[in-house]
């Protein structure tokens, strides 16, 4: 099996698939760079860049003043605490929070990228991975070798899983080395705010919580990673089914494209929340503000993902290994 | 399970449908150990469909496969292990060099040193080029890079599917000395499929001709040959000796080609009876001249006309 993988890794690195993706990463990450500096250049001159730790120390007392106050509900109030801490960490480590790092941007970036960006990275790794072997008749030759076939379909996924790790890695670190240029590098255990809970029309912070941001980024790249996960294997799915490798990625970037449209388009069409494209911003969960799908959750998104996910994969290799190769 | 070990390839039976079609049916041959045998048939005729069943690419709707006594259905990885193969053309991942593509096919067979891909690239000649990009070969380097592959792994049979195509002269007849070569002394079986009469009747022991989906003779080629031949007989009065040798059961076509020429098609042992049932009707006989007959005639004469060709879209 390891020289199976190992097979289909020379393959996946010959083409040259890992090579496009570093080199849409290398082009796309110092553009985003520069937007986000555009941004935080805007909001340092409306703020005036000198004098952030006035505003900063103003805000806290503002909070602190509030939480005095009766007249706020108690639920309120652990919030506004936690609001005062990530001001006071701000002043103390000396970070103007409109001025990020590094890790800042790697954490943005992520949070941008999972609905679109990452899965149609992934569709460029997955679409022909079976397919192209159709497409280059060499299906012939691994298919009449003394292997079984579902080893074979199983190297080729577990070699798109390592390829998907390594896209998301490699995000991580171009975001981090080609940002930080602009941004500096410090960053890692800035306080962030996660556990945010919006139920109905109140956002529920009973469970909000600072936590460092090396420890937000981990979150939210694992789950960067699960929904690329969800998008490999159905790309795959449609890579085994579609022997075309220009109709298999047709076919997945239309999928994931109007998977996100209708996701902000048609936020109350019950039917959306069991589409495996319209749970791809999985982040969105961190940053307090749930998907725009009615009544959804972090385990339910996870389990619909899930669900594509399987049955995909039982799609694959039952057609796989049953299937005659005519051509 | 057939006792016979001296059958590589045996094949009873196999028949497949696409939907409602049936593309081959009742095809059964076997092929002996050290043998070169022939699959010959005009285009659409089922070669490549059957040669597909052989290696495993498609399941047959009927019929078993037994590759070294191995059923390839129930024992695929058994039965597979003592195959080489090449079907239609020889396809190779062209983005990586030669020896690449040898490597990744090392790799999926059981303890492939790396002295054996040394040893069949030297085998097709291909040493020079081993390590540029397959990309950059010539199509008679790619098929010898395919049948460098095909070889790799020590296979007793090897099946290859009208392996010169598109090769010249030149590599054609390089070919067909290679492959009795190997058949001679490395005792390997190969299966070859071809449309082309002539080089069938140059390279095999036995042949098998398929015509429209199903076998319509198997035989050496030698017997074949000699089953029936085109005898020329000078006679006069030329109308009157055609229409007596027309008379014998043993006559299977006769034809009046000049004014004192007529060709009739018949065993070569009966020539001299045929002679005397002409002396007693009077006939002269100024010559007998016998043809041997080429695969072309064989065929034309068991498929009732000529190689039914199938217009590909
Ligand atoms: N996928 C398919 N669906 C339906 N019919 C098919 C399919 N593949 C092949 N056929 C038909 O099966 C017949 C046999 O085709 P096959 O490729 O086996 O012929 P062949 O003897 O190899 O011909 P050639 O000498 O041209 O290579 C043809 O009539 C062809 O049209
Ligand atoms: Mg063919």
């Amino acid at each position: 099996m390891t020289k199976l993988i190992y097979n289909e890794m020379v393959k996946m690195i010959r083409k040259k698939r890992l090579w496009v993706i570093a080199l849409i990463l290398l082009v796309l990450i110092p553009i985003f760079t520069y937007a986000q500096y555009r941004t935080t250049e805007n909001a340092i001159k409306q703020l005036g860049t000198s004098n952030w730790r006035a505003i900063l120390q103003q805000q806290i007392v503002d909070q602190q003043n509030r939480l005095a106050s009766a007249r706020v509900p108690e639920e309120w109030k652990s919030y506004i605490k936690l609001s005062i801490q990530q001001n006071q960490y701000y002043l103390d480590h000396d970070i103007n929070p409109a001025a990020p790092g590094a890790p800042t941007f790697v954490r943005k970036f992520a949070e941008d990228a999972v609905s679109l960006f990452f899965p149609l990275l992934v569709v460029i790794l997955a679409a022909d991975i079976v397919s192209s072997e159709h497409a280059g008749g060499t299906i012939k030759l691994l298919l009449t070798r003394p292997v079984a076939r579902w080893k074979i379909l199983l190297s080729k996924y577990i070699t798109l899983l390592f390829s998907v790790s390594f896209m998301l890695i490699l995000t991580i670190v171009f975001g981090y080395l080609l940002s930080g240029i602009i941004f500096g590098y410090d960053g890692w255990s800035l306080q962030v705010m996660i556990g945010f809970n919006q139920q109905g029309e109140h956002l529920n912070v009973d469970h909000v919580q600072l936590i460092p941001q090396w420890k937000y980024i981990l979150m939210a790249y694992g789950l960067a990673w699960f929904s690329c996960i969800t998008v490999a294997t159905i790309s795959f799915m449609v890579s085994v089914l579609v022997k075309n490798t220009a109709s298999s990625m047709g076919i997945m970037l239309a999928a994931v494209i109007s998977g996100s449209i209708l996701s902000q388009f048609a936020p109350n069409w019950s039917a959306l929340k069991y589409l495996a494209f319209t749970h791809l911003s999985l982040t969105e969960y961190l940053e307090g503000q749930p998907l725009m799908l009615d009544n959804v959750t972090l385990p339910f998104s996870l389990a619909v993902l899930t669900a594509w996910s399987v049955v995909s994969l039982i799609i694959a290799f039952v057609t796989f290994s049953k299937r005659d190769v005519l051509a | 399970m057939k006792t016979n070990h001296n059958i590589v390839l045996s094949v009873e039976d196999l028949g497949k449908k696409i939907g409602k079609r049936d593309i081959v049916h009742h095809i059964s041959f076997d092929v002996k150990e050290g043998e070169i045998f022939g699959f010959l048939g005009p285009n659409g005729a089922g070669k490549t469909t059957t040669i597909r069943m052989l290696v495993g690419l498609i399941k047959p709707t009927s019929g078993t496969v037994r590759i070294c006594g191995h059923s390839l259905s129930a024992d695929f990885m058994n039965a597979i292990r003592h195959v080489g193969c090449i079907v239609e053309n020889p396809e190779l991942y062209l983005y990586l060099s030669g020896r690449e593509n040898l490597e990744q096919f090392a790799r999926m067979l059981p303890d492939i040193p790396s002295e054996r891909i040394d040893e069949v690239v030297d085998l097709v000649e291909l040493t020079p080029r081993i390590d540029d990009l397959v990309k950059t070969y010539s199509l008679g380097m790619r098929q010898r890079l395919g049948i460098a592959q095909a070889l790799l792994g020590n296979p007793k049979l090897l099946i290859l599917d009208e392996p010169t195509n598109g090769l010249d002269p030149a590599g054609i007849r390089e070919l067909r000395n290679f492959i009795r070569r190997l058949a001679k002394e490395k005792g390997i079986s190969v299966f070859i499929s071809s449309h082309i009469l002539h080089e069938v009747q140059l390279m095999c022991d036995r042949v098998a001709i398929i015509n429209q989906g199903t076998i319509v003779q198997t035989a050496a080629v030698q017997d074949l040959m000699q089953q029936e031949t085109l005898v020329e007989w000078d006679l006069k009065p030329a109308t009157d000796g055609r229409d007596r040798l027309g008379q014998l059961p043993y006559v299977s076509r006769v034809e009046l080609r000049e004014p004192s020429k007529v060709i009739a098609q018949m065993p070569r042992d009966k020539i001299a009876e045929a002679n005397a049932h002409l002396a007693g009707g009077d006939i002269q006989v100024s010559g007998i001249r016998a043809h041997h007959p080429t695969l072309e005639d064989i065929f034309l004469e068991l498929t009732g006309g000529p190689a039914h060709d199938e217009t590909h879209l």
